[in-house]
C-alpha cells in the first residue's frame, strides 16, 4: 500500500489537502515574496508568519534525480527501478517527486516534466512526468 | 591564556558483527580502554559526551551514571555521523576556557546484528512525522542511498565527473582496509565475498544501488563503537601516548533549498572555520578521515574543504593520490574507511580515531612523518538536510 503523508502534520497539512483537488500550492511570505518549501507557516527569510498560499501551475524540470534499483520497503520494493527526482516548479521552488510514466533510464537532468496526479481518498500525489523531447545531457 | 586540548586516549571496538552485548557495554568497554590508552581513570573524566545513540534518550543523564562518572559538563549534541567531530570541538573549547580536564566521548551500535535497514530502507514510522518526511520520504521511496545518489549525479551534470574518478575513492580505501587486519575481519564478519585489492573497473561494474553509485561505492553496515579521551595540556603532557593536539574546530549546516546547489555541503562553512583557526592550508594535510558513507560524500567534501575547487575533486583523485604510499597529500581514510573497515551507522569518532594513530604513528597504512589531519564528519544526508563536522589534528 503506498504510504501517505499525515494531515495531522500542521506544517503541511494546506498542501496535502490541497492535492484533493489536484492544485499544487506553496506558500509565499506576504511580507518580503518569499517562497518557503517544504511548506511552513512561518518565513525563514524574514520573521513574518504571515504568509498565502500561492498555486502552481505544476510545470517543471529535473534538477537530479536518480533511479533506485534497491529499497527493503513494500510497495517501493516491488517498483524498483523507480525515478526519485528534485523538480524545479517554474514557479520558484524545489520539491521531490517521482517521475512516473516513462523507461528510468530516459530521465535527465534538465528534462521538463509536469504534475500527473495519482487519487487516493484523502489526497493525490503529485507524481510527475517527463513532456518534450528529452534535454541535452549539458545545459 | 586559552588551554591547549589534545586527543589523548584512543579505543575501536575490534567486532563489528556482535553476539550477547549490547551499545552501552560497547561504550563502556572502548571508554575504559581508552583511559587505559591514555594512563586515566574514569574518575578523571569531568566532561561527558554522548550522542543518545546507546540509550536513545537523555544520554547525558544515563551514561553519567553508567559510567560512574559526576561529570561538570554533560552535552549530547546529535547531528549524525558528525556528532563526534563537534563534539571534540566543544570538548576543545571547555578544555580552552578551563571549564573541563578530561572529556570523554564515546559510540556505540549494535547496526549490523539489529537488522538496521540504514541504507536501502524506507522512513522510520512515526505517528508524527516531520513536515520534510510528510514531502519526501513517506511518499517518494527516497531512501539514504537515493539522496546521496542525487548529490552524485548533479555532480557528474555540473563538472563532467565520472562514476570512474568517484571509483578511485573506493579502490583506496579498499587497499587500506587489506593492510588493516580489523577491516579485513569486519569484511570476512560482514559476508563480503572478496576481501582482495580491488580495482576502478571492479568498482564500475559493481551493481547499481542507486544511479550513478554503485555497491562499492556504499558503506558497510556493521556493529562497533569506540571512546575518544581529550585532555588539557597540563594533563596531556604526562599521558603514555603522544598527544595529538587539536588545532581547529569548525561546524556547517546544509539542506534542500530552492534555487541551492547540492553539490556544495556543509563542508564548506565547518572547513574554512577549522582550517582557520589551525592557521593550516589543506595542501598541508597528510591525512584526510573524511566520512565515506558513499564515494560522493568524499569527493564533495574534498572540494568544500579546499584540497580542490569546486567540480575538480574528479580529477583530484585519480592517479592513486590517496594511497597510503602515493607520496602526495592527502592520504584517505587509512583505516579502511567506512565503505570496508567500520559503518555502525555514525562513523565519526572512527575518523578521530584513525587520524590519532597517524599523527602518533600507529597506523596500519602509516604515513611517514604524518604530522597533520583533518576529520571530517557528514552527519544526516548529503545533497539533503546535513551537519558537516570539521576537526584539524596536529602533533
Amino acid at each position: 500500500m503506498q504510504p501517505l503523508p499525515n494531515l495531522s502534520e500542521p506544517d503541511t497539512r494546506p498542501f496535502w489537502l490541497a492535492t484533493k483537488d489536484h492544485e499544487l500550492i506553496y506558500p509565499v511570505c506576504n511580507a518580503c515574496g518569499s517562497i518557503v518549501f517544504y511548506p511552513r507557516a512561518h518565513c525563514t527569510k524574514c520573521t513574518s508568519r504571515d504568509l498565502r498560499y500561492e498555486r502552481s501551475a505544476g510545470q517543471g524540470t529535473v534538477y537530479s534525480f536518480t533511479i533506485v534499483r534497491a529499497n527493503r520497503q513494500a510497495p517501493f520494493s516491488e517498483r524498483i527501478p523507480y525515478v526519485v527526482a528534485w523538480i524545479d516548479l517554474d514557479e520558484g521552488f524545489r520539491m521531490m517527486s517521482n517521475v512516473v510514466e516513462c523507461e528510468p533510464l530516459a530521465v535527465s537532468i534538465g528534462q521538463r516534466v509536469e504534475v500527473d496526479w495519482q487519487d487516493f481518498e484523502e489526497m493525490a500525489l503529485p507524481y510527475f512526468r517527463v513532456v518534450g523531447a528529452p534535454q541535452d545531457a549539458h545545459g | 591564556m586559552l588551554t591547549r586540548a589534545a586527543i589523548v586516549g584512543i579505543h575501536e571496538y575490534p567486532s563489528r558483527n556482535t553476539t550477547g552485548v549490547s551499545a552501552l557495554q560497547i561504550k563502556a568497554a572502548c571508554a575504559a580502554a581508552a583511559l587505559e590508552d591514555a594512563g586515566l581513570q574514569w574518575s578523571d573524566v569531568d566532561a561527558l559526551y554522548d550522542a543518545n545513540e546507546g540509550v536513545g534518550r537523555l544520554g547525558g543523564l544515563h551514561m553519567g551514571e553508567y559510567f560512574g562518572l559526576k561529570p561538570s559538563i554533560h552535552e549530547t549534541t546529535m547531528v549524525g555521523g558528525s556528532s563526534y567531530e563537534v563534539h571534540a570541538g566543544h570538548a576543545r573549547d571547555a578544555i580552552a576556557l578551563g571549564r573541563a580536564r578530561v572529556a570523554l566521548l564515546t559510540y556505540g551500535s549494535l547496526s549490523r546484528s539489529a537488522g538496521a535497514n540504514i541504507g536501502t530502507g524506507g522512513p522510520p514510522v512515526h505517528d508524527a512525522p516531520l513536515p520534510s518526511e510528510n514531502m519526501e520520504s513517506i511518499p517518494w521511496g527516497v531512501n539514504v542511498v537515493a539522496y546521496y545518489a542525487m548529490a552524485a549525479m548533479r555532480h557528474m551534470y555540473q563538472y563532467g565527473t565520472t562514476s570512474e574518478q568517484l571509483a578511485e575513492i573506493a579502490v583506496a580505501a579498499r587497499l587500506h582496509a587489506i593492510r588493516n587486519p580489523e577491516a579485513v575481519r569486519a569484511m570476512k564478519e560482514l559476508g563480503f565475498r572478496d576481501v582482495g585489492e580491488i580495482t576502478v573497473d571492479d568498482v564500475v561494474s559493481s551493481r547499481l544501488v542507486a544511479d550513478p553509485l554503485h555497491r562499492l561505492e556504499c558503506c558497510m553496515i556493521s556493529d562497533g563503537g569506540g571512546a575518544v579521551v581529550i585532555a588539557s595540556e597540563d594533563i596531556a603532557k604526562d599521558t603514555r601516548q603522544t598527544p595529538v593536539w587539536i588545532l581547529g574546530a569548525g561546524e556547517g549546516q546544509g539542506y534542500p533549498e530552492s534555487g541551492g546547489d547540492i553539490t556544495i555541503s556543509g563542508a564548506l562553512q565547518s572547513g574554512q572555520r577549522a582550517f582557520g583557526e589551525a592557521g593550516v592550508d589543506p595542501g598541508e594535510i597528510d591525512i584526510a578521515m573524511l566520512y565515506d558513507s558513499f564515494t560522493i560524500t568524499v569527493l564533495t567534501v574534498l572540494e568544500d574543504l579546499g584540497f580542490c575547487a569546486k567540480g575538480e575533486g574528479g580529477a583530484f583523485v585519480e592517479d592513486g593520490r590517496l594511497r597510503w604510499d602515493s607520496g602526495l597529500r592527502p592520504s584517505l581514510n587509512t583505516d579502511g574507511g567506512g565503505l570496508f573497515s567500520n559503518h555502525p551507522g555514525m562513523r565519526g569518532i572512527f575518523l578521530l580515531i584513525e587520524a590519532a594513530r597517524q599523527l602518533r604513528g600507529q597506523s596500519t597504512s602509516q604515513v611517514d612523518g604524518a604530522s597533520l589531519a583533518v576529520c571530517h564528519g557528514n552527519g544526516g544526508l548529503l545533497g539533503s538536510r546535513h551537519v558537516g563536522g570539521t576537526v584539524v589534528l596536529g602533533r
